[in-house]
């Protein structure tokens, strides 16, 4: 009999603009980490010493972030010597992969307690400053078609026949959920306020939600991608998209993921461990999911890789109630809801990273801890976290809330 | 040694390039030189400096292309090693410690550019007639000599990037402005005195990237400023090139790896992609046309022999037209008197105009002197009289296609025109025999055909008629050199050669629309086979209704002799679009919709009218379709002695209707796609898209006996 995973306590930061003029741009990564490791552990009270390992995910490993940003955290945060923690990187979907990989850490039994999450200063580590062959090498590029992901989500765009006002409709959405789940509480379990050494607070709540946000502000914002597009990006697609004249270039800063800083970590386990240390279980991982896909459109993993997932879990995708999609580009979520068939009221319930961001390495764990607290609230069953991944990827992570 | 003299004079060593022939190579007798070169330099006791000079017009040739083209990918070990060889002996010399001066005495291009680029100091005349630069990339190869590597170290990244990645050429003074030539003088005689100043003034001598603390202008590839150019660099390319060069992408490459290691490493690494270049079939195609097989050409190996070289002081050109006015300013540039007739002055004068907005451009861009362009305006002589073609030797008209008013001008002008004057036509549908038949001196009548814009298109196709004699071709043929452009001589038939090649194209590219394939599949599979431009916007440009016209004289002709048309399956989509009032740009409407604020884009009711989303065919098959249509058309033109030799087909399909450049041409495409293969292929399309791809006889019998397509080369 497989020992099963169970999730006790999921908790984030919250997330600050990612530029200087962020809250937490002035938060080292190390102790945005290291103070949400330690509010895990006093929420939860169990010996630091009994944890096998901490997994973290961080994108962009350099300066700040490099050198195994993970393990410097958890030393910081004073944890047990015993410890063992590493940073990995999936691109967007390390957060996610750091929760997968602890589940499978405790069902194959060879461990019992494991952290799982991620961090991210995008203020302070720019996204890309880490190079990489991918952009960089010119040999490397060319034969891999390289694009930035924004041309990717305007070529979904297109393909799907989204149009501006759609998927401005679906930003402005985004950010009336958003601003109504904070105002009923529903991030209030789970979001820990970043404060400095002297207890201070610096930031209590996501920063860049824009409850006043409408169809006329978002039509005022340009194109992002248009201009790369026109420069070359746009013709490195006619070799797999030959049918596709010219890409609308629809996604704009409003529309697509904000740029932010912040940190998640979860709390997971297997049944002994949490009766060792007293630990409630909330949710059991049922199933997790990686798959590759076009790396050109580079955006069009979710679906095969929610797929998968439901297969491993053997469920159909109306047995889930809540999913969370990550809103990387509003194109990303909307195809994926064509490709299920998933309708609006079961998505990013309380909005998603248009309105609050996505801090990259993090952004899986997050979405993660969101899930858990609202299938609490709604006493539902099933839920499905999925993000599309850079490089032409998907993850997929399905829990069950485990009834009180 | 064969190819330099060595030379010493008061502690200075002149290395004087002085092949036997004609031109300095770097070909294995050089290279060889060049190591007996090094060695004795670091024998010198009391050597002060080194001279590099020539004793040629040109200061160095380049590469020896000869040798290149016979690469094979089984020498790559020998060729790699031959190439690291000869860099060892450069980098030698170069970091001897004692200064060296390269005496720019006439054009430096590819491996004498970079004999130069190894010297410290360059001292160049300051001609315009000095062209320096690697121009590799236009015959698929990268600078070997390390020419990636230095010109990287010395410039940056981007700056250099247009003389490798494009073959930028410039002149010495240009050269000045960008630190690549340090000092210009005005007479060659003062090359060697300025040389040894300097190498008097600089005992200790190394390059930058030899001194410490050097640091590459811009930036290394690591920099984040560079970074956003890098990641974009190689889209940008693609957008250009169609992912269809190898060269351009493995110059980049070579460069971007090389300013992240040291000198010698990077050098290593610049071998190994000079390497896959050499011993790759791209290179090979390019350096086989655009090279010996246009070489040939435009040594004449198209012109009968035995009639003497001549050359036209004064041409008329009848019809003042775009295609007219454009044979005008190609001939007054080249310094030729040009009248121009038209059925009235304004009509002439207004052909003289484009001239002056042609030229005007290039006031503007600074690209030539307004003094320059008065010269050539003023060489036009706008008029509506017959009489003053008096004194033309050669006559060009460029009317319309109509056959009674085409023979109206031709009596107008031999009545004034002298005995032995040449009438040539510009048609390029219409029979030269039957045109002919209008002259009184059917022996000096001959097709010229133009591709437009005249100024611009390097190519002419040489017809002629029954009656044509061998030395009516002799002076066509040297009156297309005396303009700068490329003769090809095919033999008189309906569309000659490149209009019938090229129809093949746009009806195919037009048929697929009918079928239901996507119409952006089809112009995007043009453009990523190397096609300049997709055959859907080209028949816009062309218009459909002169499609249907030359369709009809087709059938009407064909009628004539007996035979019957046979329908292609474009002909209908080409005629539903006239009949939808869409014949093409002029009319603002084709298969593109032409809106006055924005880029011009397919109109929609195409694909509402004929694609089939769901039944898509592979884009490899569109590819395919337009690539071999064309050859396998040019391979009956072959057949039926309407191409006489193999250099014209390859050529003028590149230089006159636009078959990709990365084949080597319509002929080379077959050959380095294997003879074999490319029947097999065919026999699939004709199976699955029609009869039209044929295999002729003559070609399953080539491929069975291997038999390349190849023309003796011409003594």
């Amino acid at each position: 009999m497989t020992t099963e995973a169970y999730i006790f306590d999921a908790i984030r930061t919250p997330r600050g603009r990612g530029k200087a003029s962020g809250s937490l741009y002035e938060v080292k990564p190390v102790d945005l980490l290291g103070d949400l490791l330690k509010s895990l552990h006093s929420r939860n009270d169990f010996d630091t010493a009994a944890v096998d390992d901490v997994v973290m995910g961080c994108v962009t490993q350099i300066g700040d972030q490099g050198a195994c940003v993970a393990k410097a955290s958890v030393s910081k945060a004073g944890w047990d010597d015993d410890v063992a923690a590493f940073t990995l990187n999936r691109f967007c979907a390390s957060g996610s992969e750091a929760v997968n990989l602890a589940a499978m850490k405790i069902r194959s039994g060879w461990e019992n307690l494991v952290v799982a999450g991620g961090v991210e200063s995008m203020s302070r580590v720019p996204m890309g400053s880490d190079g990489g062959a991918w952009a960089m090498d010119p040999e490397t590029n060319l034969q891999l078609g390289f694009m930035p992901q924004g041309i990717g989500a305007d070529l979904i765009a297109t393909l799907e026949g989204f149009d501006r006002e759609r998927v401005d409709q679906f930003a402005v959405a985004s950010h009336g959920k958003a601003a109504a789940a904070w105002s009923r509480g529903a991030y209030a379990n789970s979001v820990i306020p970043v404060a400095d050494n002297n207890g201070l607070m610096i930031l209590g709540n996501d920063e860049t939600i824009r409850p006043d946000s409408s169809m006329e502000t978002l039509a005022g914002l340009n194109p992002s991608f248009a201009q790369p597009g026109q420069m070359g990006f746009d013709a490195v697609a006619r070799e797999k998209y030959p049918q596709v004249e010219r890409i609308a270039h629809v996604h704009t800063a409003g529309n697509s993921s904000g740029i932010v800083d912040g940190a998640a970590a979860l709390l997971i386990g297997s049944e002994s461990a949490g009766n060792a240390h007293g630990l409630k279980p909330r949710a059991r991982i049922i199933a997790s999911a990686v798959v590759g896909t076009d790396p050109t459109i580079m955006l069009t993993g979710p679906a095969p890789a929610a797929r998968k997932a439901l297969k491993v879990a053997g469920l159909n995708p109306e047995d889930i109630d809540l999913y969370e999609v990550n809103e990387a580009f509003a194109a990303v979520v909307l195809r994926f809801q064509r490709e299920l068939n998933v309708p609006d009221e079961k998505v990013n319930v309380n909005g998603g990273a248009i309105a609050m961001g996505h801090p990259l390495g993090a952004t899986g764990a997050m979405l993660t801890t969101t899930l858990l607290d609202e299938l609490e609230v709604r006493n539902a069953r099933y839920g499905l976290v999925t993000l599309c991944v850079g490089g032409g990827m998907g993850i997929a992570t399905i829990i069950e809330r485990v009834s009180a | 040694m064969k190819t330099i003299r060595y030379e010493k004079k008061d502690g200075i060593v002149h290395v004087i390039f002085d092949a036997p022939g004609s031109a300095n190579t770097m070909n294995a007798d050089f290279q060889q030189d060049m190591g007996e070169v090094a060695t004795r330099l670091a024998a010198e006791d009391d050597l002060k400096g080194v001279i590099l000079r020539s004793t040629k017009a040109m200061f160095f040739a380049g590469g020896d292309l000869d040798q290149l083209v016979q690469v094979r990918k089984d020498d790559a070990a020998k060729f790699f090693a031959a190439v690291e060889q000869m860099k060892a002996h450069m980098r030698a010399i170069e970091t001897l410690g004692k200064p060296v001066v390269a005496c720019i005495n006439g054009p430096a291009l590819g491996g004498g550019w970079e004999l130069c680029l190894m010297s410290h100091h360059r001292i160049a005349v300051n001609d315009k007639r000095v062209k320096l630069g690697m121009p590799e990339v236009t015959l698929g190869l990268l600078p070997g000599a390390g020419g990636v590597v230095r010109m990287t170290r010395m410039l940056g990244l981007t700056e250099a990037f247009p003389y490798l990645m494009e073959g930028k050429q410039f002149d010495p003074a240009h050269g000045k402005s960008k630190g690549l030539v340090d000092e210009l003088v005005d007479s060659v005689d003062d090359l060697v005195t300025r040389a040894e100043a300097w190498i008097k003034e600089n005992p200790q001598s190394a390059q930058p990237w030899d001194r410490g603390k050097y640091r590459m202008p811009g930036g290394t590839p690591t920099s984040p400023k560079l970074a956003p150019a890098l990641a974009i660099g190689p889209a940008m390319l693609r957008k250009k090139t169609g992912g269809c060069y190898p060269a351009p992408e493995a110059i980049m490459a070579a460069a971007v790896e090389g300013a992240q290691v040291d000198f010698d490493t990077a050098l290593r690494i610049e071998s190994r992609y000079f390497t896959e270049l050499a011993t790759g079939q791209v290179a090979k195609n390019m350096i086989g046309t655009l090279w010996h097989q246009l070489n040939a050409i435009k040594k004449g190996s198209g012109r009968p022999d035995g009639v003497e070289r001549g050359t036209v002081s004064k041409v008329g050109i009848l019809g003042a037209g775009m295609m007219g006015a454009g044979i005008a300013c190609a001939s007054s540039w080249r310094g030729l008197d040009v009248v121009l007739k038209d059925v009235d002055q304004a009509g002439a004068e207004k052909g003289k105009g484009y001239t002056d907005k042609v030229l005007g451009k290039r006031v503007k861009q600074g690209r030539m002197t307004p003094e320059k362009m008065a010269e050539i305006v003023g060489r036009i002589h706008p008029t509506a009289d017959p009489a003053d073609l008096a004194g033309c030797d050669l006559v060009i008209e460029a009317v319309f296609e109509n056959r009674e008013l085409k023979s109206k001008v031709t009596q107008e002008t031999e009545a004034v025109i002298a005995e032995d004057a040449i009438f040539a036509s510009n048609t390029s549908t219409l029979p030269i025999t039957g045109l002919a038949e209008a002259s009184s001196r059917p022996q000096q009548f001959i097709g010229l055909h133009f591709f437009s814009p005249a100024e611009k298109m390097p190519l002419v196709e040489i017809i002629c008629g029954e009656k044509t004699s061998d030395e009516t071709l002799a002076r066509a043929y040297d009156f297309v050199l005396q303009i700068g452009k490329t003769p090809i001589v095919v033999r008189d038939s309906r569309g000659f050669f490149t209009s019938r090649v090229f129809g093949t194209f746009t009806m195919e590219g037009i048929a697929m629309v009918g079928e239901g394939v996507d119409p952006a599949s089809v112009e995007n599979a043009a453009a990523l086979a190397g096609y300049p431009v997709g055959p859907l916007a080209v028949t816009d440009e062309v218009s459909m209704t002169l499609v249907q016209k030359i369709r009809n004289q087709t059938i009407k002709d064909m009628e004539a002799e007996g035979k019957s048309y046979t329908v292609h399956p474009g002909d209908k989509i080409v005629d539903e679009l006239v009949e939808q009032g869409r014949p093409g740009k002029l009319d603002g409407a084709g298969f593109y919709e032409y809106p006055e604020d924005g880029p011009k884009h397919l109109w929609p009711g195409l694909r509402e009218r004929y694609t089939t989303p769901s039944d898509q065919i592979p884009l490899q098959d569109i590819k395919d379709r337009m690539l071999f249509i064309q050859a396998i058309e040019s391979v009956r033109c072959l057949d039926e002695g309407v191409l006489k030799d193999t250099r014209s087909g390859n050529v003028g399909s590149i230089m006159g209707i636009g078959y990709p450049p990365w084949t080597g041409g319509v002929l080379q495409f077959i050959n380095q796609y294997g003879l074999h293969e490319f029947v097999t292929r065919a026999d699939a399309l004709r199976e699955r898209y029609g009869e039209r791809f044929a295999v002729p006889d003559s070609l399953r019998t080539r491929a069975q006996n291997n038999q390349v397509f190849l023309d003796e080369v011409p003594a």
